[in-house]
């Protein structure tokens, strides 16, 4: 059964993944060149495309889209690089690594929620400094949250993503033999950044090229940050794209439609763009190399490169602080820096709404992470025992539904699965979740399945031990660890799914995100911070468990403690 | 040719470029020896035997076992056992669990508990059943290691520089009593090691590979 079925899983791993996108994708062409028979219209016309260009605010839209998402990226690969440049090895990197790692499953939400309550003008720093420092007696009235440029959006983007792209260059780093090219470096009299830059930056950031361009195409085409921390006057483009999307008219649909492509066009152009930009980047590097400058300021850089990631680890921390404090706030008033008194009242009024919507949450994040864990133990498990290996160009294809923006094929997902009538409850839902949690937890699993000395199976199976065995008593359960910790990563990007759930639920899917989201534009802090609260937990508690459950499983087995 | 493991017109390439080329036979209790350079091919043999040759290698010709060709038959139904240089106990079991493991199937829990409890006293670590393999010396692994594998039966032993990661005075101990132990159960062991200690003491027929 399994020796005619495990050949099977990968293309079907791949089905599952890329199926969705390309459906949506092609969903999302025909309206866009007015083809919609559900409404009547008959394509191919440019009417939606005209109508596009029409909307005054276009130019400006996209604009935001463009720099949101490439400054975001600029900033946090420059931050990241610098950080790990100037500390990796040092007690201070490791300090900031371990408080970083759990940030990352922090959800986007949640942690631009946070950020506004901070910085707002009746935030906390405000608070914190009024009015013996600023004199303020009231909020000023400053345009800090949502601001025009989209500066607070991208300062929401950039705290998130450091922590993404430092565990990704920690992954490459055990790769590129760092610390032997940082000897030799620093013995030729090289300062710690500039010797790192110029030794091993290139060998890293080959090997991160595609979770940079994951962070490019996200910041570019997120919805609920954009919502929550983004402008409104005009919003980014895929802020637009989802208005239009849920307005009832047809028109506005096929005007979605179109924006959605025109979406799709800005990230690839961007993505070539930034392409380019890496072939300027390493030929002036090279230039640089060639000149033997020994250091260019390294200890402001490091210096300043710490300072940026300890500050932005405090504003998601500090975040979730001001949420927790909120949650619980009764009367606070400007500018006290507490409440002045403390409820569990803000709960009790949202219990019931929160236990449905964490109910809705767990239930898809738990069969979407099962089935995205099983097909990935199964494809790398075929790949074991049949040589069915991804190749490196085969990556670019895991990577793809992270890159390809969720804003340009969801909409024509929608689209699809409406005609189809299979627009209702939640399996729609699921596989849209799937095609997301499916790359994050492959790749979480692939590493330590690859790492695993298969001479263990030679010997197992000389033992007399069939593949099946094999992989039951000794693969899985010497893997435990990583499996229970891409499990956990599975759950936390399931639950952090925003659109997905919006698009695909039809707005009758209601879970944590969604609902936290949709309290954005109503500024009831209490509530927002309840659900916010929630949602982080619900994403961070999976990771716990995946730490605690094998300490306590092999708390007698001292050769898997490090694991 | 019956009793004993045969290597018929074996020749394994890599490539197209031929790389090993064995044609022998080893009888119940007798030890082959292969030596050769590191990067000759010895291991790449081994895993031909074992039925675990990697994709990129092409192999002609045929394993025996007992006059029986195993050449196609899966990894695990061959009854040929192996020893590599690292123990690989299991390491999310115990030492017991780890027997039992190799333990061929069948009989109640007492006779399996008292037939792992035998192996162990055969190695002189009685007791020794729910220890975990992490916290034994590196000359009590390989004991468990060897009794784990004799304790499923096999109708064959290979031996993969089982020695060579051993300081010298434990080396000579664990392997003479990897082939007083094979011995006893009179099998056909076949050795790759670049050591000629381990050749001079396996006492038998030696066969030297390397670039000619």
């Amino acid at each position: 059964m399994s020796r005619r079925f495990l050949p099977l899983l990968p293309a079907l791993t791949l089905i599952a993944m890329l199926g969705p996108m390309l459906a949506g994708l092609y969903g999302t062409i025909l309206p866009a060149f007015g083809h919609l028979p559900a409404a009547g219209r008959e394509g191919p016309s440019l009417e939606a495309f005209r109508a596009l260009a029409d909307w005054p605010g276009l130019p400006r839209a996209s604009t935001l889209s463009l720099s949101t998402g490439i400054v975001t990226t600029l900033l946090a690969l420059a931050i990241t690089m610098t950080l790990v440049a100037g500390w990796s090895g040092t007690r201070a990197f490791r300090v900031l690594e371990r408080a970083l790692s759990p940030l990352l499953s922090v959800p986007h939400a949640a942690a631009a929620f946070g950020l506004a309550f901070l910085i707002a003008p009746s935030g906390w720093v405000a608070r914190a400094t009024s009015p013996w420092l600023t004199g303020w007696e009231r909020p000023p009235d400053l345009l800090i949250v949502q601001d025009s440029w989209g500066l607070t959006m991208t300062a929401g983007l950039v705290i998130k993503e450091i922590p993404f792209l430092l565990l990704m260059t920690l992954a490459a780093l055990a790769q590129t033999d760092a610390a032997r090219a940082r000897a030799i470096s620093a013995a030729l009299g090289y300062g710690r950044v500039t010797g790192w830059f110029k030794t091993v930056f290139p060998r890293v950031y080959a090997q991160i090229r595609l979770p940079v361009y994951v962070v490019l195409a996200y910041g570019m085409s997120v919805v609920d940050v954009a919502v929550i921390l983004g402008p409104n006057t005009p919003s980014t483009l895929s802020v637009q794209i989802v208005r239009w999307m849920s307005e009832p008219d047809f028109d506005a649909r096929l005007l979605a439609n179109a924006a959605a492509l025109l979406q799709l066009a800005l990230v690839v152009g961007a993505l070539v763009t930034w392409r380019l930009g890496e072939i300027a980047i390493a030929w002036l590097g090279l230039r640089w190399v060639a000149r033997g400058g020994r250091s260019s300021g390294d200890a402001t850089l490091a210096g300043g490169a710490l300072v940026l990631s300890v500050t932005s680890a405090l504003a998601i921390g500090g975040g979730l602080a001001v949420l927790a404090v909120w949650s619980v706030a009764g009367f606070w008033g400007f500018p006290d820096p507490l409440p002045a008194s403390f409820t569990l009242g803000n709960w009790a009024r949202h219990a019931s709404g929160l236990n449905e919507a964490l109910g809705q949450t767990a239930v898809i994040a738990c069969v979407v992470t099962l089935a995205a864990v099983i097909l990935a133990i199964g494809c790398l498990e075929a790949e074991h025992r049949h040589g069915l290996r991804l190749t490196r160009r085969g990556m670019w294809l895991l990577y793809l539904p992270l890159i390809v923006p969720q804003t340009a094929f969801l909409p024509g997902l929608q689209t699809l699965l409406l005609n189809a009538n299979l627009d209702r409850g939640i399996w729609p839902v699921m596989l849209a979740h799937l095609v997301f949690v499916m790359p994050y937890v492959f790749l979480s699993l692939a590493d330590p399945f690859r790492a695993w000395d298969p001479r263990t199976a030679n010997v197992a199976a000389a033992l007399g031990a069939s593949p099946d065995r094999v992989l039951w008593q000794v693969r899985l359960p010497m893997l435990l660890r990583p499996v229970l910790t891409a499990a956990a990563v599975g759950l936390s990007v399931s639950v952090g799914q925003y659109l997905p759930t919006l698009l695909i639920g039809g707005g009758r899917v209601s879970t944590l995100t969604t609902e936290a989201v949709a309290l954005a534009s109503g500024g009831d802090r209490r509530a927002i911070a309840t659900y916010g609260l929630m949602q982080t937990a619900a994403a961070l508690l999976p990771f716990a468990l995946a730490l605690g459950l094998p300490a306590l499983m092999f708390r007698n087995r001292k050769g898997l403690q490090h694991g | 040719m019956g009793e004993g493991l045969t290597l018929k017109d074996v020749a394994i390439a890599k490539d197209g470029v031929p790389l090993v080329a064995l044609d022998r036979h080893i009888g119940p209790g007798e030890v082959l020896t292969v030596m050769g350079p590191s990067g000759v091919g010895k291991s790449t043999l081994l895993a031909f035997v074992t039925g675990t040759l990697p994709s990129a290698f092409t192999a002609t010709g045929q394993v025996l076992l007992d006059g029986t060709d195993v050449t196609h038959a899966p990894p695990h139904r061959r009854g040929i056992g192996i020893l590599f240089q690292d123990d690989l106990l299991f390491p999310h079991l115990s030492v017991g669990q780890n027997l039992a493991f190799g333990l061929a199937p069948g009989g109640s829990r007492a006779a399996r508990r008292a037939q792992i409890e035998a192996a162990l006293e055969e190695v002189e670590l009685a007791g020794y059943a729910d220890r975990d393999p992490a916290t034994l010396s590196g000359g009590q692994k390989a004991r468990v290691a060897l009794m784990r594998m004799l304790l499923s039966e096999p109708r064959a032993l290979l031996l993969d520089e089982a020695f060579s990661r051993l300081d010298a005075a434990l080396r000579a101990q664990v392997r003479d009593l990897v082939f007083a132990r094979a011995q006893a159960r009179a099998l056909p062991i076949l050795m790759v090691t670049h050591d000629v200690e381990d050749a001079r003491a396996a006492d038998g027929a030696v066969v030297m590979l390397g670039r000619t």
